[in-house]
Protein backbone atom coordinates (compact mmCIF):
# COMPACT_ATOMS: atom_id res chain seq x y z
CA UNK A 1 0.00 0.00 0.00
CA UNK A 2 1.30 3.44 -0.88
CA UNK A 3 1.81 5.84 1.97
CA UNK A 4 0.87 9.43 1.19
CA UNK A 5 0.28 12.67 3.02
CA UNK A 6 -2.50 15.09 2.17
CA UNK A 7 -1.56 18.72 1.70
CA UNK A 8 -3.70 21.68 0.70
CA UNK A 9 -2.74 21.23 -2.96
CA UNK A 10 -3.11 17.49 -3.15
CA UNK A 11 -1.38 14.26 -2.31
CA UNK A 12 2.34 13.97 -1.52
CA UNK A 13 4.72 11.04 -1.41
CA UNK A 14 7.71 10.90 0.88
CA UNK A 15 11.21 9.78 -0.03
CA UNK A 16 13.52 8.63 2.74
CA UNK A 17 17.10 7.42 2.89
CA UNK A 18 18.78 6.36 6.11
CA UNK A 19 22.38 6.56 7.27
CA UNK A 20 22.92 4.12 10.09
CA UNK A 21 25.93 4.63 12.34
CA UNK A 22 26.73 1.31 13.92
CA UNK A 23 29.45 1.04 16.54
CA UNK A 24 31.70 -1.90 15.71
CA UNK A 25 32.09 -4.59 18.35
CA UNK A 26 35.81 -4.73 19.09
CA UNK A 27 38.05 -4.64 22.14
CA UNK A 28 40.03 -1.61 21.10
CA UNK A 29 39.49 1.44 18.90
CA UNK A 30 39.80 1.75 15.13
CA UNK A 31 43.21 3.42 15.14
CA UNK A 32 44.40 3.14 18.76
CA UNK A 33 44.81 0.51 21.47
CA UNK A 34 42.43 2.23 23.92
CA UNK A 35 39.41 0.27 25.17
CA UNK A 36 35.95 0.62 23.65
CA UNK A 37 34.03 -0.30 26.82
CA UNK A 38 30.93 1.79 27.45
CA UNK A 39 30.54 3.74 30.67
CA UNK A 40 34.16 4.06 31.84
CA UNK A 41 35.50 6.86 34.04
CA UNK A 42 35.75 9.97 31.79
CA UNK A 43 38.90 10.25 29.66
CA UNK A 44 40.43 6.99 30.91
CA UNK A 45 39.92 5.09 27.64
CA UNK A 46 41.84 7.57 25.59
CA UNK A 47 45.20 7.26 23.92
CA UNK A 48 47.27 10.21 22.76
CA UNK A 49 46.13 9.33 19.23
CA UNK A 50 42.46 9.69 20.18
CA UNK A 51 43.19 12.98 21.94
CA UNK A 52 44.77 14.37 18.78
CA UNK A 53 48.26 14.91 20.16
CA UNK A 54 50.73 16.09 17.53
CA UNK A 55 52.88 13.45 15.90
CA UNK A 56 50.78 10.46 16.89
CA UNK A 57 50.14 8.00 14.07
CA UNK A 58 47.04 5.86 13.56
CA UNK A 59 47.40 2.08 13.06
CA UNK A 60 44.30 0.25 11.90
CA UNK A 61 42.64 -2.50 13.94
CA UNK A 62 42.48 -5.73 11.89
CA UNK A 63 39.35 -6.95 13.64
CA UNK A 64 37.43 -3.75 12.80
CA UNK A 65 38.22 -4.38 9.13
CA UNK A 66 36.97 -7.97 9.50
CA UNK A 67 33.77 -6.74 11.17
CA UNK A 68 33.09 -4.30 8.32
CA UNK A 69 33.59 -7.07 5.76
CA UNK A 70 31.34 -9.48 7.70
CA UNK A 71 28.66 -6.81 7.78
CA UNK A 72 29.06 -6.18 4.06
CA UNK A 73 28.67 -9.89 3.38
CA UNK A 74 25.59 -10.00 5.61
CA UNK A 75 24.09 -7.20 3.52
CA UNK A 76 24.85 -9.21 0.35
CA UNK A 77 27.09 -6.37 -0.70
CA UNK A 78 30.16 -6.02 -2.87
CA UNK A 79 33.42 -5.99 -0.87
CA UNK A 80 36.01 -3.58 -2.22
CA UNK A 81 39.38 -5.26 -1.94
CA UNK A 82 41.01 -1.86 -1.99
CA UNK A 83 39.61 1.03 -0.01
CA UNK A 84 41.03 4.29 1.32
CA UNK A 85 40.83 6.63 4.26
CA UNK A 86 40.16 10.34 3.99
CA UNK A 87 40.10 13.20 6.42
CA UNK A 88 36.75 14.89 6.89
CA UNK A 89 37.60 18.31 8.25
CA UNK A 90 35.44 20.23 10.70
CA UNK A 91 35.86 21.95 14.02
CA UNK A 92 33.82 20.76 16.91
CA UNK A 93 34.68 20.25 20.57
CA UNK A 94 34.04 16.50 20.42
CA UNK A 95 36.64 16.03 17.67
CA UNK A 96 40.12 16.73 19.03
CA UNK A 97 41.97 16.05 15.77
CA UNK A 98 39.98 18.68 13.87
CA UNK A 99 39.09 15.95 11.36
CA UNK A 100 37.41 12.59 11.36
CA UNK A 101 39.18 9.74 9.63
CA UNK A 102 36.54 8.32 7.32
CA UNK A 103 36.23 6.71 3.89
CA UNK A 104 34.85 9.08 1.30
CA UNK A 105 35.70 8.16 -2.27
CA UNK A 106 36.64 4.50 -1.75
CA UNK A 107 34.54 2.75 0.92
CA UNK A 108 35.32 -0.80 2.00
CA UNK A 109 31.82 -2.05 1.08
CA UNK A 110 29.79 -1.20 -2.01
CA UNK A 111 26.14 -1.73 -2.86
CA UNK A 112 23.99 -4.33 -1.14
CA UNK A 113 20.38 -4.98 -0.21
CA UNK A 114 18.13 -5.43 2.81
CA UNK A 115 14.74 -7.11 2.58
CA UNK A 116 12.08 -5.69 4.84
CA UNK A 117 8.68 -7.07 5.74
CA UNK A 118 5.68 -4.83 6.39
CA UNK A 119 2.69 -5.34 8.63
CA UNK A 120 0.48 -6.42 5.71
CA UNK A 121 2.91 -9.27 5.04
CA UNK A 122 4.38 -7.72 1.88
CA UNK A 123 8.14 -7.47 1.43
CA UNK A 124 10.36 -4.81 -0.17
CA UNK A 125 14.00 -4.66 -1.13
CA UNK A 126 15.80 -1.58 0.18
CA UNK A 127 19.10 -0.85 -1.52
CA UNK A 128 22.25 -0.23 0.49
CA UNK A 129 24.51 2.25 -1.27
CA UNK A 130 27.67 1.66 0.71
CA UNK A 131 29.25 0.93 4.07
CA UNK A 132 32.39 2.62 5.26
CA UNK A 133 34.57 2.67 8.35
CA UNK A 134 35.12 5.84 10.33
CA UNK A 135 35.94 7.14 13.80
CA UNK A 136 33.31 7.99 16.36
CA UNK A 137 33.52 11.37 18.11
CA UNK A 138 33.79 12.11 21.83
CA UNK A 139 30.91 13.03 24.08
CA UNK A 140 29.93 16.52 25.23
CA UNK A 141 28.13 17.15 28.51
CA UNK A 142 26.21 20.41 28.42
CA UNK A 143 24.43 20.27 31.76
CA UNK A 144 27.35 20.29 34.17
CA UNK A 145 28.17 24.00 34.14
CA UNK A 146 26.33 27.17 33.08
CA UNK A 147 29.09 28.49 30.86
CA UNK A 148 31.09 25.46 29.78
CA UNK A 149 30.61 22.14 28.03
CA UNK A 150 32.57 19.18 29.40
CA UNK A 151 34.40 16.84 27.03
CA UNK A 152 34.82 13.08 27.51
CA UNK A 153 36.89 11.42 24.78
CA UNK A 154 36.28 7.79 25.79
CA UNK A 155 34.17 7.25 22.69
CA UNK A 156 36.47 9.26 20.41
CA UNK A 157 38.08 6.93 17.90
CA UNK A 158 35.83 3.92 18.43
CA UNK A 159 35.14 2.30 15.05
CA UNK A 160 31.84 3.07 13.39
CA UNK A 161 30.30 1.59 10.31
CA UNK A 162 28.27 4.12 8.42
CA UNK A 163 25.71 2.22 6.38
CA UNK A 164 23.97 4.37 3.78
CA UNK A 165 20.69 3.28 2.19
CA UNK A 166 19.37 4.25 -1.22
CA UNK A 167 16.44 6.68 -1.12
CA UNK A 168 14.14 3.66 -1.51
CA UNK A 169 12.09 4.09 1.64
CA UNK A 170 8.55 5.44 1.11
CA UNK A 171 6.89 5.46 4.52
CA UNK A 172 7.67 5.79 8.23
CA UNK A 173 6.72 2.13 8.63
CA UNK A 174 9.29 1.09 6.02
CA UNK A 175 11.93 3.16 7.79
CA UNK A 176 11.14 1.40 11.06
CA UNK A 177 11.18 -2.01 9.39
CA UNK A 178 14.51 -1.22 7.73
CA UNK A 179 16.11 -0.20 11.03
CA UNK A 180 14.79 -3.24 12.85
CA UNK A 181 16.06 -5.51 10.11
CA UNK A 182 19.45 -3.79 10.06
CA UNK A 183 19.71 -4.13 13.82
CA UNK A 184 18.77 -7.81 13.62
CA UNK A 185 21.37 -8.51 10.93
CA UNK A 186 24.11 -6.67 12.85
CA UNK A 187 23.28 -8.53 16.05
CA UNK A 188 23.26 -11.90 14.29
CA UNK A 189 26.62 -11.12 12.75
CA UNK A 190 27.99 -9.95 16.10
CA UNK A 191 29.38 -6.82 14.47
CA UNK A 192 27.30 -4.26 16.44
CA UNK A 193 25.17 -4.73 19.55
CA UNK A 194 22.45 -2.50 18.04
CA UNK A 195 21.84 -0.83 21.39
CA UNK A 196 20.18 2.46 20.51
CA UNK A 197 19.84 3.52 24.18
CA UNK A 198 23.60 3.55 24.65
CA UNK A 199 24.07 5.17 21.26
CA UNK A 200 25.87 2.24 19.67
CA UNK A 201 23.39 2.43 16.79
CA UNK A 202 22.10 5.81 15.60
CA UNK A 203 20.44 7.04 12.45
CA UNK A 204 20.56 10.13 10.28
CA UNK A 205 17.36 10.46 8.30
CA UNK A 206 17.16 12.08 4.86
CA UNK A 207 13.66 13.20 4.01
CA UNK A 208 12.10 14.84 0.97
CA UNK A 209 8.57 15.01 -0.43
CA UNK A 210 7.20 15.02 -3.97
CA UNK A 211 4.03 14.75 -5.97
CA UNK A 212 3.46 11.37 -7.63
CA UNK A 213 5.64 10.85 -10.70
CA UNK A 214 7.98 13.77 -9.96
CA UNK A 215 11.76 13.49 -9.70
CA UNK A 216 13.28 13.96 -6.22
CA UNK A 217 12.96 17.36 -4.59
CA UNK A 218 15.44 18.90 -2.13
CA UNK A 219 16.01 16.81 0.98
CA UNK A 220 16.81 17.65 4.59
CA UNK A 221 18.94 15.54 6.87
CA UNK A 222 17.79 14.95 10.43
CA UNK A 223 20.85 14.09 12.51
CA UNK A 224 21.34 11.51 15.24
CA UNK A 225 17.91 10.16 15.89
CA UNK A 226 18.33 7.56 18.61
CA UNK A 227 15.26 5.35 18.59
CA UNK A 228 13.18 3.65 15.94
CA UNK A 229 10.03 5.33 17.24
CA UNK A 230 11.66 8.76 16.97
CA UNK A 231 12.79 8.01 13.41
CA UNK A 232 9.23 7.28 12.32
CA UNK A 233 7.94 10.38 14.15
CA UNK A 234 10.66 12.62 12.76
CA UNK A 235 9.93 11.51 9.17
CA UNK A 236 6.26 12.32 9.46
CA UNK A 237 6.82 15.69 11.12
CA UNK A 238 9.58 16.74 8.73
CA UNK A 239 7.56 15.66 5.68
CA UNK A 240 4.59 17.74 6.84
CA UNK A 241 6.87 20.73 7.41
CA UNK A 242 8.28 20.46 3.89
CA UNK A 243 4.81 20.11 2.36
CA UNK A 244 3.79 23.33 4.11
CA UNK A 245 6.91 25.11 2.84
CA UNK A 246 6.29 24.02 -0.77
CA UNK A 247 2.57 24.74 -0.64
CA UNK A 248 3.05 28.23 0.77
CA UNK A 249 5.17 29.03 -2.29
CA UNK A 250 8.55 28.65 -0.60
CA UNK A 251 11.29 26.14 -1.29
CA UNK A 252 12.97 23.65 1.00
CA UNK A 253 16.64 24.37 1.69
CA UNK A 254 19.05 21.48 1.83
CA UNK A 255 20.19 21.58 5.44
CA UNK A 256 20.84 19.59 8.57
CA UNK A 257 18.07 19.55 11.13
CA UNK A 258 17.53 18.30 14.65
CA UNK A 259 14.48 16.37 15.84
CA UNK A 260 13.06 17.54 19.15
CA UNK A 261 10.71 14.79 20.36
CA UNK A 262 9.47 16.86 23.32
CA UNK A 263 8.20 19.63 21.08
CA UNK A 264 7.38 17.37 18.14
CA UNK A 265 9.31 19.49 15.65
CA UNK A 266 12.52 19.60 13.63
CA UNK A 267 14.84 22.61 13.78
CA UNK A 268 17.63 23.88 11.59
CA UNK A 269 20.96 22.83 13.06
CA UNK A 270 23.87 24.35 11.26
CA UNK A 271 24.19 27.57 9.32
CA UNK A 272 23.99 26.90 5.61
CA UNK A 273 27.18 28.59 4.52
CA UNK A 274 29.39 26.14 6.41
CA UNK A 275 27.31 23.06 5.83
CA UNK A 276 28.96 20.10 4.12
CA UNK A 277 32.23 21.86 3.37
CA UNK A 278 34.36 19.11 4.83
CA UNK A 279 37.28 19.53 2.44
CA UNK A 280 37.90 15.78 2.27
CA UNK A 281 41.37 14.74 1.29
CA UNK A 282 43.23 11.41 1.47
CA UNK A 283 44.71 10.85 4.92
CA UNK A 284 48.47 11.00 4.38
CA UNK A 285 49.03 8.86 7.51
CA UNK A 286 47.25 5.85 6.06
CA UNK A 287 48.04 3.77 3.00
CA UNK A 288 45.19 2.21 1.04
CA UNK A 289 43.57 -0.72 2.82
CA UNK A 290 44.10 -3.80 0.68
CA UNK A 291 42.46 -7.10 1.61
CA UNK A 292 42.82 -10.49 -0.02
CA UNK A 293 39.85 -12.20 -1.66
CA UNK A 294 40.91 -15.39 0.16
CA UNK A 295 40.42 -13.68 3.50
CA UNK A 296 37.01 -12.35 2.45
CA UNK A 297 36.06 -15.90 1.42
CA UNK A 298 37.21 -17.23 4.76
CA UNK A 299 35.16 -14.63 6.64
CA UNK A 300 32.20 -15.54 4.47
CA UNK A 301 32.59 -19.24 5.21
CA UNK A 302 32.38 -18.51 8.94
CA UNK A 303 29.37 -16.20 8.85
CA UNK A 304 26.53 -17.29 11.10
CA UNK A 305 23.21 -18.21 9.53
CA UNK A 306 21.36 -14.95 8.86
CA UNK A 307 17.80 -14.25 10.00
CA UNK A 308 16.16 -14.59 6.55
CA UNK A 309 17.85 -17.94 5.92
CA UNK A 310 17.08 -19.18 9.40
CA UNK A 311 13.46 -18.18 9.03
CA UNK A 312 13.10 -20.06 5.75
CA UNK A 313 14.82 -23.12 7.21
CA UNK A 314 12.56 -23.16 10.30
CA UNK A 315 9.53 -23.20 8.02
CA UNK A 316 10.72 -26.17 5.99
CA UNK A 317 12.57 -28.07 8.71
CA UNK A 318 10.02 -27.71 11.51
CA UNK A 319 6.87 -27.12 9.44
CA UNK A 320 5.96 -23.90 11.25
CA UNK A 321 4.25 -20.82 9.79
CA UNK A 322 6.11 -17.86 8.31
CA UNK A 323 4.70 -15.74 11.11
CA UNK A 324 5.84 -17.97 13.98
CA UNK A 325 9.16 -18.47 12.34
CA UNK A 326 9.59 -14.69 12.02
CA UNK A 327 8.83 -14.25 15.71
CA UNK A 328 11.28 -16.98 16.72
CA UNK A 329 14.23 -15.70 14.67
CA UNK A 330 13.84 -12.09 15.86
CA UNK A 331 16.75 -12.69 18.25
CA UNK A 332 19.47 -15.24 17.76
CA UNK A 333 19.17 -16.44 21.37
CA UNK A 334 15.46 -17.05 20.88
CA UNK A 335 16.05 -19.01 17.68
CA UNK A 336 18.73 -21.11 19.39
CA UNK A 337 16.39 -21.80 22.30
CA UNK A 338 13.65 -22.87 19.90
CA UNK A 339 15.93 -25.22 18.05
CA UNK A 340 17.23 -26.91 21.15
CA UNK A 341 13.65 -27.56 22.27
CA UNK A 342 12.30 -28.51 18.83
CA UNK A 343 15.12 -30.97 18.00
CA UNK A 344 13.53 -34.42 18.13
CA UNK A 345 10.14 -33.01 19.12
CA UNK A 346 7.09 -31.63 17.33
CA UNK A 347 8.19 -28.31 15.83
CA UNK A 348 4.69 -26.86 15.61
CA UNK A 349 3.85 -27.77 19.16
CA UNK A 350 7.14 -26.28 20.35
CA UNK A 351 6.48 -23.06 18.42
CA UNK A 352 2.96 -22.78 19.80
CA UNK A 353 4.13 -23.17 23.40
CA UNK A 354 7.11 -20.87 22.98
CA UNK A 355 5.29 -18.01 21.27
CA UNK A 356 2.30 -18.48 23.57
CA UNK A 357 2.58 -19.26 27.26
CA UNK A 358 6.36 -19.28 27.43
CA UNK A 359 6.86 -15.76 25.99
CA UNK A 360 3.94 -14.53 28.05
CA UNK A 361 5.63 -15.82 31.20
CA UNK A 362 8.94 -14.24 30.18
CA UNK A 363 7.21 -10.92 29.59
CA UNK A 364 5.44 -11.13 32.90
CA UNK A 365 8.70 -11.70 34.75
CA UNK A 366 10.47 -9.05 32.65
CA UNK A 367 13.25 -11.48 31.72
CA UNK A 368 15.20 -11.83 28.49
CA UNK A 369 15.36 -15.31 27.05
CA UNK A 370 19.00 -15.64 28.14
CA UNK A 371 17.90 -15.24 31.76
CA UNK A 372 14.85 -17.47 31.55
CA UNK A 373 14.41 -19.52 34.74
CA UNK A 374 12.99 -22.25 32.50
CA UNK A 375 15.69 -23.54 30.20
CA UNK A 376 15.26 -25.34 26.90
CA UNK A 377 15.65 -28.73 28.63
CA UNK A 378 12.85 -28.04 31.08
CA UNK A 379 10.44 -26.66 28.49
CA UNK A 380 11.26 -29.68 26.31
CA UNK A 381 10.70 -32.00 29.27
CA UNK A 382 7.29 -30.47 29.80
CA UNK A 383 6.37 -30.97 26.15
CA UNK A 384 7.42 -34.61 26.47
CA UNK A 385 5.04 -35.03 29.38
CA UNK A 386 2.20 -33.77 27.18
CA UNK A 387 3.21 -36.01 24.29
CA UNK A 388 3.46 -39.17 26.37
CA UNK A 389 0.12 -38.46 28.00
CA UNK A 390 1.42 -37.82 31.53
CA UNK A 391 -0.32 -34.45 31.62
CA UNK A 392 -2.84 -32.70 29.42
CA UNK A 393 -2.44 -29.26 27.84
CA UNK A 394 -4.41 -27.48 30.51
CA UNK A 395 -2.33 -28.89 33.33
CA UNK A 396 0.83 -28.12 31.32
CA UNK A 397 0.07 -24.41 31.62
CA UNK A 398 0.04 -24.80 35.38
CA UNK A 399 3.28 -26.79 35.30
CA UNK A 400 4.93 -24.10 33.16
CA UNK A 401 3.92 -21.36 35.57
CA UNK A 402 5.22 -23.35 38.51
CA UNK A 403 8.51 -23.94 36.69
CA UNK A 404 8.87 -20.16 36.29
CA UNK A 405 8.24 -19.69 40.00
CA UNK A 406 10.28 -22.51 41.53
CA UNK A 407 12.66 -23.60 38.79
CA UNK A 408 11.76 -27.23 39.47
CA UNK A 409 11.85 -29.88 36.77
CA UNK A 410 8.45 -30.54 35.16
CA UNK A 411 8.11 -34.13 36.33
CA UNK A 412 8.96 -33.09 39.90
CA UNK A 413 6.10 -30.61 39.84
CA UNK A 414 3.70 -33.16 38.40
CA UNK A 415 4.55 -35.66 41.14
CA UNK A 416 4.60 -33.15 43.98
CA UNK A 417 1.25 -31.64 43.05
CA UNK A 418 -0.30 -34.91 41.85
CA UNK A 419 -1.05 -33.59 38.39
CA UNK A 420 -0.82 -36.79 36.43
CA UNK A 421 -3.47 -37.06 33.79
CA UNK A 422 -6.29 -39.39 34.74
CA UNK A 423 -6.59 -41.99 32.03
CA UNK A 424 -8.24 -44.45 34.34
CA UNK A 425 -11.58 -44.83 32.58
CA UNK A 426 -13.23 -46.16 35.74
CA UNK A 427 -12.58 -42.91 37.63
CA UNK A 428 -13.75 -40.80 34.72
CA UNK A 429 -16.87 -42.91 34.23
CA UNK A 430 -17.76 -42.55 37.88
CA UNK A 431 -17.43 -38.77 37.65
CA UNK A 432 -19.49 -38.71 34.45
CA UNK A 433 -22.27 -40.82 35.97
CA UNK A 434 -22.51 -38.51 38.94
CA UNK A 435 -22.73 -35.39 36.79
CA UNK A 436 -25.28 -36.84 34.41
CA UNK A 437 -27.43 -37.96 37.34
CA UNK A 438 -27.27 -34.52 38.97
CA UNK A 439 -28.13 -32.68 35.75
CA UNK A 440 -30.92 -34.63 34.13
CA UNK A 441 -32.61 -31.42 32.99
CA UNK A 442 -29.54 -30.44 30.99
CA UNK A 443 -29.29 -33.91 29.51
CA UNK A 444 -32.82 -33.49 28.19
CA UNK A 445 -32.04 -30.08 26.73
CA UNK A 446 -28.88 -31.42 25.13
CA UNK A 447 -30.70 -34.33 23.57
CA UNK A 448 -33.35 -31.86 22.47
CA UNK A 449 -30.83 -30.08 20.30
CA UNK A 450 -28.82 -27.72 22.54
CA UNK A 451 -25.48 -29.09 21.31
CA UNK A 452 -23.47 -26.48 23.13
CA UNK A 453 -24.37 -28.04 26.45
CA UNK A 454 -21.89 -30.82 25.75
CA UNK A 455 -19.16 -28.42 26.74
CA UNK A 456 -20.83 -28.02 30.10
CA UNK A 457 -20.58 -31.74 30.80
CA UNK A 458 -16.96 -31.88 29.73
CA UNK A 459 -16.21 -28.90 31.97
CA UNK A 460 -17.92 -30.51 34.93
CA UNK A 461 -16.03 -33.79 34.54
CA UNK A 462 -12.75 -31.91 34.21
CA UNK A 463 -13.61 -29.96 37.33
CA UNK A 464 -14.42 -33.15 39.22
CA UNK A 465 -11.03 -34.54 38.27
CA UNK A 466 -9.17 -31.29 39.09
CA UNK A 467 -8.49 -30.74 35.41
CA UNK A 468 -6.41 -33.88 35.21
CA UNK A 469 -8.67 -36.04 33.08
CA UNK A 470 -7.61 -36.85 29.57
CA UNK A 471 -9.98 -34.67 27.49
CA UNK A 472 -10.27 -37.20 24.64
CA UNK A 473 -11.33 -39.98 27.01
CA UNK A 474 -13.79 -37.63 28.75
CA UNK A 475 -15.39 -36.83 25.41
CA UNK A 476 -15.73 -40.48 24.47
CA UNK A 477 -17.21 -41.56 27.77
CA UNK A 478 -19.70 -38.67 27.92
CA UNK A 479 -20.90 -39.30 24.39
CA UNK A 480 -21.44 -42.98 25.06
CA UNK A 481 -23.23 -42.40 28.33
CA UNK A 482 -25.52 -39.58 27.22
CA UNK A 483 -26.48 -41.04 23.90
CA UNK A 484 -26.78 -44.39 25.62
CA UNK B 1 46.30 31.41 -10.37
CA UNK B 2 44.82 34.28 -8.46
CA UNK B 3 42.59 33.66 -5.48
CA UNK B 4 39.67 36.01 -4.90
CA UNK B 5 39.09 37.73 -1.59
CA UNK B 6 35.82 35.97 -0.79
CA UNK B 7 37.38 32.51 -1.19
CA UNK B 8 40.33 33.56 0.98
CA UNK B 9 37.95 34.76 3.72
CA UNK B 10 36.01 31.54 3.51
CA UNK B 11 39.14 29.41 3.84
CA UNK B 12 40.25 31.48 6.82
CA UNK B 13 36.87 31.07 8.43
CA UNK B 14 36.81 27.30 7.89
CA UNK B 15 40.29 27.11 9.42
CA UNK B 16 39.14 29.29 12.34
CA UNK B 17 41.85 31.85 11.67
CA UNK B 18 40.91 35.48 12.28
CA UNK B 19 42.49 37.91 9.80
CA UNK B 20 41.95 41.66 9.37
CA UNK B 21 41.55 43.23 5.93
CA UNK B 22 45.24 43.88 5.46
CA UNK B 23 46.23 40.37 6.55
CA UNK B 24 43.61 38.84 4.27
CA UNK B 25 45.16 40.64 1.31
CA UNK B 26 48.65 39.40 2.25
CA UNK B 27 47.43 35.82 2.66
CA UNK B 28 45.45 36.02 -0.57
CA UNK B 29 48.57 37.00 -2.51
CA UNK B 30 50.70 34.33 -0.83
CA UNK B 31 48.23 31.53 -1.35
CA UNK B 32 47.71 32.59 -4.95
CA UNK B 33 51.44 32.23 -5.42
CA UNK B 34 51.47 28.75 -3.89
CA UNK B 35 48.57 27.64 -6.08
CA UNK B 36 50.27 29.05 -9.14
CA UNK B 37 53.40 27.15 -8.32
CA UNK B 38 51.50 23.88 -7.80
CA UNK B 39 49.71 24.38 -11.11
CA UNK B 40 53.01 23.66 -12.84
CA UNK B 41 52.13 20.01 -12.13
CA UNK B 42 49.28 20.31 -14.61
CA UNK B 43 51.89 20.36 -17.36
CA UNK B 44 52.81 16.74 -16.64
CA UNK B 45 50.98 14.25 -18.84
CA UNK B 46 49.38 11.70 -16.47
CA UNK B 47 47.09 10.13 -19.04
CA UNK B 48 46.63 6.47 -18.05
CA UNK B 49 48.68 6.78 -14.86
CA UNK B 50 46.76 5.66 -11.76
CA UNK B 51 46.58 8.28 -9.00
CA UNK B 52 49.43 8.05 -6.52
CA UNK B 53 48.16 7.38 -3.03
CA UNK B 54 51.40 7.31 -1.08
CA UNK B 55 55.11 7.50 -1.46
CA UNK B 56 55.49 3.80 -0.79
CA UNK B 57 53.69 1.79 -3.45
CA UNK B 58 55.04 -1.51 -2.20
CA UNK B 59 54.22 -1.41 1.49
CA UNK B 60 50.79 -2.53 2.65
CA UNK B 61 48.83 -0.67 5.31
CA UNK B 62 50.14 -2.01 8.62
CA UNK B 63 47.43 -3.51 10.82
CA UNK B 64 47.36 -4.26 14.54
CA UNK B 65 45.62 -7.05 16.44
CA UNK B 66 42.51 -6.14 18.39
CA UNK B 67 43.84 -5.78 21.93
CA UNK B 68 43.66 -3.07 24.57
CA UNK B 69 47.19 -1.76 24.83
CA UNK B 70 46.61 1.86 25.75
CA UNK B 71 44.47 4.06 27.98
CA UNK B 72 44.33 4.65 31.75
CA UNK B 73 46.40 7.79 31.33
CA UNK B 74 43.90 10.47 32.17
CA UNK B 75 46.56 12.85 33.48
CA UNK B 76 48.67 12.58 30.34
CA UNK B 77 45.64 13.13 28.17
CA UNK B 78 44.50 16.14 30.18
CA UNK B 79 48.01 17.52 30.75
CA UNK B 80 47.62 20.33 28.22
CA UNK B 81 43.97 21.10 28.90
CA UNK B 82 43.77 24.88 29.54
CA UNK B 83 40.66 24.59 31.67
CA UNK B 84 40.47 21.10 33.11
CA UNK B 85 37.55 20.26 35.39
CA UNK B 86 38.12 17.01 37.28
CA UNK B 87 38.28 14.24 34.70
CA UNK B 88 37.06 16.50 31.86
CA UNK B 89 38.34 18.92 29.27
CA UNK B 90 36.06 21.95 29.19
CA UNK B 91 35.24 24.31 26.34
CA UNK B 92 33.03 27.39 26.13
CA UNK B 93 29.47 26.13 26.03
CA UNK B 94 28.49 24.68 22.65
CA UNK B 95 24.79 24.00 22.46
CA UNK B 96 23.00 23.09 19.30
Amino acid sequence: MTYTLEGATGTWEIVVGLEVHAQVISQSKLFSGASTLFGGEPNTQVSLIDAGFPGMLPVINHECVAQAIRTGLGLKAHINLESRFDRKNYFYADLPQGYQISQFTHPIVGSGVVEIELSDGSTRQIGVTRLHLEQDAGKLLHDQDPKRSFVDLNRAGVALMEIVSEPDIRSPEEAGAYLRKMRQILRYLGTCDGNMDEGSMRADVNVSVRKAGEPFRTRCEIKNVNSIRFVTQAIEIEAMRQIEVWESGGSVDQETRLFDPARGETRSLRSKEDAHDYRYFPDPDLLPLVVEQAWVDELKAHLPELPDDKRARFQTEYGITAYDSGVLVAEQAMADFYESVAKGRDGKMTAAWMTGDFFAALNRTGKAIEESPVGADKLGGMLDLITDGTINGKIAKEVLETMFETGEAPLEIVERKGLRQVTDTGAIEAAADEIIAANQDKVEQYLGGKDKLFGFFVGQVMKATQGKANPAIVNDILKKKIHG
Amino acid sequence: MSLDLATTRRIAKLARIGLDDQEIETVRAQMGGILGWIEILNEVDVEGVPPMVGTSQTTALPQRQDAVTDGDRQNDVLANAPDREGPFFTVPKVVE
